[in-house]
């Protein structure tokens, strides 16, 4: 049995140790919201915080996130519901097409923004080039996460 | 009569009827389908095949397959069109909401499921709007005049003196005397025919229509509650993957019967179709690149490079030519032109590349099948696994659920069929996804065309003859979906089984009027493809990106030899005034600069230019301005901002429109970059995001600005999903001649091509 901490709940599952976290997540948790891209940590669409840093989960092994805090999309608003503010941002903006991909912007995007809440137009650029959106859905992600950068800013000071 | 209650459904809103219910029962809906047997689907369970059959034609003249009102009020709407993640649901929802009255958030959309929504092929053609929408119109329209009716004998007054507001009939002299649509109906059905000709409302009245209602689907997407067909479960369910031959017309000669690998249910072979299933899906990924497989070693059949395969395409006789447009006599007017413009221009095979390969869950037995998977055509997909199972079409149900974008024909078909397969063999419900190599490497690819081009330029400085020829391997296009397996990739590794895609001539669209003119377009037999990762099928407006780019750019080549401005020379030479219109609506909105030729060097190392194109498609009309920095230096380079110009006439929802062009530039801007199918002569080597790159955050514009043109009330809607890609190449290379005066004919346009260009 491997235990895990996932979305603040103590999970365990029977799993090969090498089995990549993305299928655990997916398939013995049922959290969806990370999606199976490429599996060769690519695109981005399975992207999950692990301690709070965006990582890859089709690569990851599960191993390798016994003892650290896991955090899905399922997990990414607070307890009380409300959403996280790049998700707020994302439906203000309408950001999403297929939508498949759209865990991974989020993600990364919620990571990329605690980690530099003043991120410019250019650090966001380069902080979420190495995702992939097939639909062409960029211009509204990249005002979404303005967007959401700009409110927390907002919150902060306040 | 006989009930059939539905639970597992996919909704515009994403969620399946099983997540209202147990959200807290906000919609309670029981389809009672005429002719239809028992079957009570237990939520979150397989469907039984046991419940076969399912009726063979939902009918389309019955409002009631189109329309239902529970009890409670709630509406449920069912089409035979799918949500591709371009807000379809919601404006089917405005449609519905608006024609029948009442509250848009009272309106559920059913879509995509062969055993309860109307055929109507599902989505393809940027069709959705005109004909799903279009339906939905008239039988709302008719559900109306029902009520009204219904209520006039309720309310005892004539219907002269009724309207209808939010869900109720009222007398219009006096407000309070009123009667819900739940009551009116009791859950019951309409049991009336949809009219040829209902009274719809005056779309000028319209309160709903043509608003910017946001998108239902999104606030799932974010949340990740949006159910994907990669996401269902179903109870038993085993884990699938397949194994492709590794070269182009390779045989299956032999595989390892008995190997022990972890969770192995079975090894599938039929023919040259392999695949395994296993408990787990990782141990299903293990399996297939463990097994042992020995193939046989064909002679190679595809081409170096992409220079002998345009070669290969200008030489080979073709199997088919077509002449379009044609006017004058060409050949006489360019033999007496003062001078002959000439060009070739070339467009590479591309992948659909979706964002996740294809995902099916077939569960077959009992002699028959249910299928769910992502694609946008379920209707003739039922056929095509009916063919390949050997079952009759009412023993097969397919249920469309959201799967990765899919743009055309992607591998959602081949994905379905293949899992059917190994459900077939194993007798239990089998999960497949594919493996990135298989998504990139093996969906149907948009097909390769050479053109030729000439011009013929007059005395007085005119073009009075245009001459176009078109070389490309068919884009097989299946007309009505995948109806037979042979149009399957497992019908064809299988064996046995005849494809019905057919070829579609290469035409440019544009109303040039030339005196003189000529349009032929010739395929190339590419036959031998259908085993192989380079079988072609559609890909966004099917081959709209390649005749464009060729004819526009060209339109430019003529402008500049003409010494005219490339606006003003597209409107000297259009007929049409819809496509004049979007052609001046861009321009004004760029700020376009007349000028004619390259714009002059400054000097520096960056170079700026802008340029235009435009391209009708089936109704609608689109021109795009593209602005363009250069790198002398390198070659490199980056649109630094789109103007475009869209007439697809009244839009139901302009909010998601916005998105659905951003995302055709910005898709069509990868396309025209990055995008080429990478081959040697025996295999498809463009297998992952790095031997396919796409576009990335880096490179979008900082700005795109979109112009409306024709959006008005008593304007037809058109289609939407593909138009605004078609002119993106074209516009992309014309502003990269602009700033550096270098032509790039050969997509796609790289900053390597580019360098060497200015440096020539």
């Amino acid at each position: 049995m491997i235990t895990i901490q996932v979305n603040g709940r103590r999970e365990s599952v029977r799993a090969d140790p090498d089995t990549p976290l993305l299928y655990v997540l997916r398939n013995d948790l049922g959290l969806t919201g990370p999606k199976f891209g490429c599996g060769l940590a690519q695109c981005g669409a399975c992207t999950v915080h692990l301690d709070g840093k965006a990582i890859r989960s089709c690569l990851t092994p599960v191993t390798t996130a016994q003892g650290a805090k896991v955090t899905t999309l399922e997990g990414l608003a607070s307890a009380n519901g409300a959403l996280h503010a790049v998700q707020q941002a994302f439906i203000d903006e309408q950001a999403a097409q297929c939508g498949y991909c759209i865990n991974g912007w989020l993600m990364t995007a919620a990571a990329l923004l605690e980690s530099n809440p003043a991120a410019t137009d250019e650090e966001i650029r380069r902080g979420l080039s190495g995702l992939k959106c097939r639909c062409g859905t960029h211009m509204s992600i990249l005002r979404a996460v303005k967007l959401a950068a700009t409110r927390l800013a907002a919150g902060s000071k306040a | 009569m006989k009930t059939l209650a539905i639970d597992q459904f996919v909704t515009h809103r994403g969620t399946t009827r099983r997540d209202f219910i147990t959200a807290g029962g906000a919609l309670v809906v029981s389809f009672s389908l005429p002719g239809c047997a028992v079957n009570a689907v237990t939520a979150g369970a397989p469907l039984p095949a046991a419940g076969a059959p399912w009726p063979a034609v939902i009918d389309r003249a019955a409002i009631d397959s189109w329309i239902r009102i529970a009890a409670d009020g709630s509406v449920t709407a069912a089409v035979g069109k799918i949500e591709a993640g371009m807000g379809i649901g919601t404006a089917f929802a405005q449609v519905v909401a608006e024609e029948l009255d009442v509250p848009l958030e009272r309106v559920t959309l059913v879509m995509g499921d062969t055993a309860t929504t109307p055929d109507q092929r599902g989505t393809g053609g940027s069709n959705g709007i005109m004909e799903g929408g279009s339906a939905l119109r008239k039988a709302a329209a008719e559900g109306r005049a029902a009520l009204l009716a219904l209520a006039a004998a309720k309310l005892h007054a004539p219907v002269e003196a009724l309207r209808t507001r939010e869900g109720f009939v009222f007398v219009a002299a006096e407000p309070a005397r009123r009667v819900a649509y739940g009551d009116l109906l009791g859950g019951q059905r309409f049991d009336v025919k949809v009219g040829d000709h209902p009274k719809t409302k005056d779309a000028r009245t319209y309160t709903v229509v043509g608003k910017p209602v946001p998108r239902f689907d999104i606030p799932p997407k974010v949340t990740g509650a949006y159910t994907y067909v990669t996401d269902l479960r179903v109870p038993g369910m085993l884990h699938g993957r397949v194994i492709r031959p590794p070269e182009a017309g390779a045989h299956l000669l032999r595989v390892d019967g008995s190997p022990t690998i972890a969770g192995l249910v079975r090894v599938v072979r039929k023919g040259d179709f392999l695949g395994v299933v296993c408990e787990r899906e990782e141990q299903a990924i293990a399996a297939a690149s463990k097994l042992v497989v020995e193939w046989s070693r064909p002679a190679a059949f595809f081409w170096r490079d992409y220079d002998e395969l345009y070669r290969h395409l200008r030489a080979e006789k073709p199997k088919a030519s077509k002449r379009g447009d044609e006017k004058g006599d060409v050949e006489a007017a360019l033999r007496m032109a003062t001078r002959v413009l000439e060009a070739r221009y070339e467009y590479p095979f591309q992948s659909h590349a979706s964002m996740g390969p294809a995902c099916a869950i077939a569960d077959v037995r009992d002699g028959g099948a249910v299928v769910w998977f992502g694609g946008p055509k379920p209707y003739p997909l039922r056929k095509a696994l009916a063919d390949l199972l050997a079952l009759p079409a009412e023993k097969v149900r397919v249920i469309w659920m959201p799967g990765p974008g899919s743009y055309g024909m992607n591998d959602a078909d081949d994905c379905a069929a293949d899992a059917a397969l190994l459900a077939s063999a194993v007798g239990r419900p089998v999960r497949l996804q594919y493996m990135r190599a298989e998504g990139t490497g093996w969906d149907p690819k948009g097909p390769p065309i050479a053109f030729n081009l000439r011009a013929g330029i007059n005395s007085s400085g005119g073009v009075f003859a245009w001459d176009y020829e078109a070389r490309g391997f068919s884009g097989r296009v299946r007309n009505n979906g995948t109806d037979v397996a042979g149009d399957t990739l497992a019908g064809q590794l299988v064996g046995g089984h005849k494809p019905k895609s057919t070829d579609w001539p290469q035409f440019s669209a544009e109303s040039y009027r030339f005196p003189n003119a000529r349009k032929v377009s010739h395929t190339i037999d590419w036959n031998r493809s259908m085993t192989t990762g380079l079988r072609t099928a559609h890909l966004r407006d099917p081959d709209g990106m390649a005749t464009c780019f060729a004819s526009e750019s060209f339109i430019d080549e003529a402008a500049f030899a003409t010494g005219v401005d490339p606006v003003e020379f597209r409107l000297r030479y259009l007929a049409d005034a819809a496509d004049i219109a979007v052609v001046r609506a861009a321009a004004q909105k760029a700020g376009w600069q007349t000028r004619v030729g390259p714009r002059p060097r400054d000097g520096g190392r960056m170079a700026v230019g802008r340029g235009i194109a435009y391209a009708p498609r089936n109704g609608s009309v689109v021109a795009i301005v593209a602005e363009v920095e250069v790198d002398r230096d390198t070659g490199r380079y980056r649109v630094r901002r789109f103007t475009c110009a869209h007439d697809c006439g009244f839009v139901v929802n302009p909010l998601s429109l916005k998105g659905t062009i951003e995302a055709n530039l910005i898709q069509g801007m990868s396309r025209a970059m990055h995008e080429a199918v990478r081959f040697d002569r025996s295999r498809v080597l463009s297998v992952d995001w790095l031997t396919y790159p796409i576009v990335d955050m880096t490179e979008v514009p900082d700005a795109i600005d979109i112009v409306l043109v024709n959006n008005r009330p008593e304007a037809r809607s058109r289609g939407a999903g593909e138009p605004s890609t078609r002119p993106v190449a074209a516009a992309i290379a014309n502003a990269l001649f602009d700033a550096t005066g270098a032509r790039l004919r050969r997509v796609p346009l790289t900053p390597e091509a580019l360098l060497a260009a200015m440096k020539a």
